[in-house]
């Protein structure tokens, strides 16, 4: 047998800010076209920058999370987490991919319903829900993902005065190992606060308890720690049944897939190391078959994957606007794209290819946008090619979370558009316009008028 | 050596230190080799699998490993085996 080539071990600490040793690598293939659309028409078309959203990849992507999952359980329901990108036409596709909504606001409630999704399949979670949303999802029989005691008490209240009996699950918060650990939403497994909030929920009678739910963080690299959180859940719910002779419905892990995205700083690309779905599936559904359900009583399985579901879907194109050399001699590219339309370049060295071709030659960049900030920057170091003024880029994996968190900061955000199965182009969201900005401002009478 | 119990590694590479919020990042010898730590294996038999798998003598593989322990112990991420000589 042949050895593997030796390398020595090294461990490095990831410093915020600093350059990433490892960044230079030959990323910088160009991508000219998505979805056979040319990057250089859709600019001259919609303008830049301008965010493209690929339908292709939200199919082909929600598809392979399905297949990964149901080939090893069999009851498995996704909800689309309208947070990471509510755009109508994205929710839609998500829709008809046969996703429920998972909603943490009235605004995305009322969103959801708006779109056409029947009440029952809306998933309620988030710690704020005010009486007029409960309201609107107890009467909706949505399912009510109860946060804290005084959502509990609330919910309990509204059941009697609206004579209903709401379908709520609890959201609980465990160790799973993985640090920081996200014990401020719902009820904490381990000190018994969960299972005090199920004994209250269950001795009220008012409410019917169909499910339990977790999200355990975001971006998370270890499938491990979901087998964890499905192990404490499942027996969660045998105590329930024990104790009650009841049922619960499901058990829903909530999102933090990883994405293909690069954490800023980490050894090697997030495309070639981050978990697949299969990695997931494969952790979750061991820790559930391998509980103690009995085989016709397994629950459903629901999951709010949210960026490792749109990411790779989504493109942010731009243009060169200036190149410089700082004091010190290193080359910095001004983009016409800003970190307040490209919130996520805080945790990602996000991928950056020309939409041209261009020569061998390169230069390590950083890359920063327009805002007259310093903390505007989209990369600290990448290697790319020589490029101009006017030339062209393509910013990769930006499809989560961007275009929800995104600010209107000294300029108008840009068009999105989306490309159908059919390589067709469709705006889907229109660039702000001054009006847009104005009609929602009022100036005082005493204000009309200056002379300068 | 032990590896302080709470330190989580991914298989991606990445290392978090949950007592002093620090993250790492590990090339994938170095995660082979943290894995073997938090199964306690000693010094010895980590040398022996890894020679086995890899193209490196020992004298190679003990300069690199103990240097790679003096950053683990730098940066806390073991408990000192010095102390629990009873
Ligand atoms: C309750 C809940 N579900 C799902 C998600 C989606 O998470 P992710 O985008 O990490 O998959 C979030 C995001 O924060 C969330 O809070």
């Amino acid at each position: 047998m042949t050895k593997l080539r030796y390398e020595r071990p090294v461990i490095k600490k990831l410093e915020t800010g600093m350059p990433n040793k490892f960044g230079t690598r030959t990323e910088y293939q160009p991508l000219t076209h998505i979805d056979g659309v040319a990057v250089a028409k859709l600019i001259k078309d919609y303008g830049s920058p301008l965010f493209v959203i690929s339908e292709k990849t939200i199919r082909t992507t929600i598809r392979k999370a399905k297949k990964a999952f149901e080939t090893r359980y069999p009851r498995v329901q996704f909800a689309w987490s309208y947070k990471t990108n509510y755009l109508n036409a994205v929710c839609s596709i998500f829709h008809q991919e046969g996703s429920w909504a998972e909603v943490v606001s009235g605004f995305e409630y009322d969103k959801a319903i708006s779109l056409g999704v029947d009440g029952k399949k809306i998933i309620f979670n988030g710690p704020e829900k005010s009486t007029e949303d409960l309201t609107k999802a107890i009467s909706n029989d949505s399912l009510i993902h109860i946060d804290h005691l005084d959502e509990l008490y609330s919910i309990t209240d509204l059941a009697t005065e609206l004579k209903k009996r709401p379908r709520v699950a609890i959201r609980v918060n465990m160790d799973t190992g993985i640090y920081p650990m996200w014990d401020r939403f719902g009820f904490n497994y381990e000190n018994g606060q969960a299972w005090d909030a199920i004994n209250k929920i269950m001795h009220s009678g008012k409410m019917e308890l169909v499910g339990l739910h977790c999200h355990i963080g975001t971006f998370m690299l270890s499938p491990f720690a979901y087998g964890i959180a499905a192990t404490k859940l499942a027996e969660l719910a045998l105590s329930v049944e024990q104790k009650f002779k009841h049922e619960l419905k499901y058990i829903d892990l909530g999102g933090g897939f990883a994405s293909k995205n690069t954490l800023k700083g980490s050894y090697l690309p997030g495309s070639d190391t981050n978990p697949t779905f299969d990695d997931f599936a494969e952790a979750i559904s061991s820790a559930l078959l391998n509980s103690n359900f009995k085989q016709d009583k397994l629950p459903l399985l629901i999951l709010e994957t949210g960026r490792a579901m749109i990411d790779e879907a989504g493109y942010l194109l731009g243009s060169v606007i200036s190149n410089k050399r700082s004091s010190t001699g290193r080359r910095n590219t001004i983009l016409d794209i800003g970190v307040n339309i490209l919130f996520t370049s805080f945790w990602y060295d996000h991928k950056i290819t020309p939409a041209q071709p261009f020569t061998q030659y390169a230069e390590d960049t950083c890359v920063y946008g327009p805002l007259c900030m310093n903390i505007d920057v989209i990369r600290e170091s990448t290697s790319l090619p020589l490029l101009n003024r006017g030339d062209q880029v393509v910013i990769h994996n930006v499809g989560a979370y961007n275009m929800t968190q995104w600010m209107q900061f000294i300029a108008l955000r840009p068009h999105v558009v989306l490309i159908d199965t059919e390589e067709k182009p469709h705006v889907i969201r229109l660039r702000e316009t001054l009006d847009n900005m104005n009609s929602m401002e009022k100036v005082p009478g005493h204000l009309h008028k200056f002379n300068l | 050596m032990k590896l302080n119990k709470n330190v989580a590694v991914s298989e991606s590479g990445l290392l978090f230190n949950p007592v002093t919020g620090e993250s790492f990042s590990v090339n994938p010898i170095g995660i082979e080799i943290l894995n073997l730590i938090r199964d306690e294996k000693p010094e010895e038999e980590i040398a022996e699998a890894i020679m086995a798998k890899y193209n490196t003598d020992k004298p190679t593989f003990e300069k690199d490993y103990q240097d790679f322990i003096g950053i683990l112990s730098h940066n806390n991420l073991v408990e000192s085996h010095e102390k629990t000589k009873a």
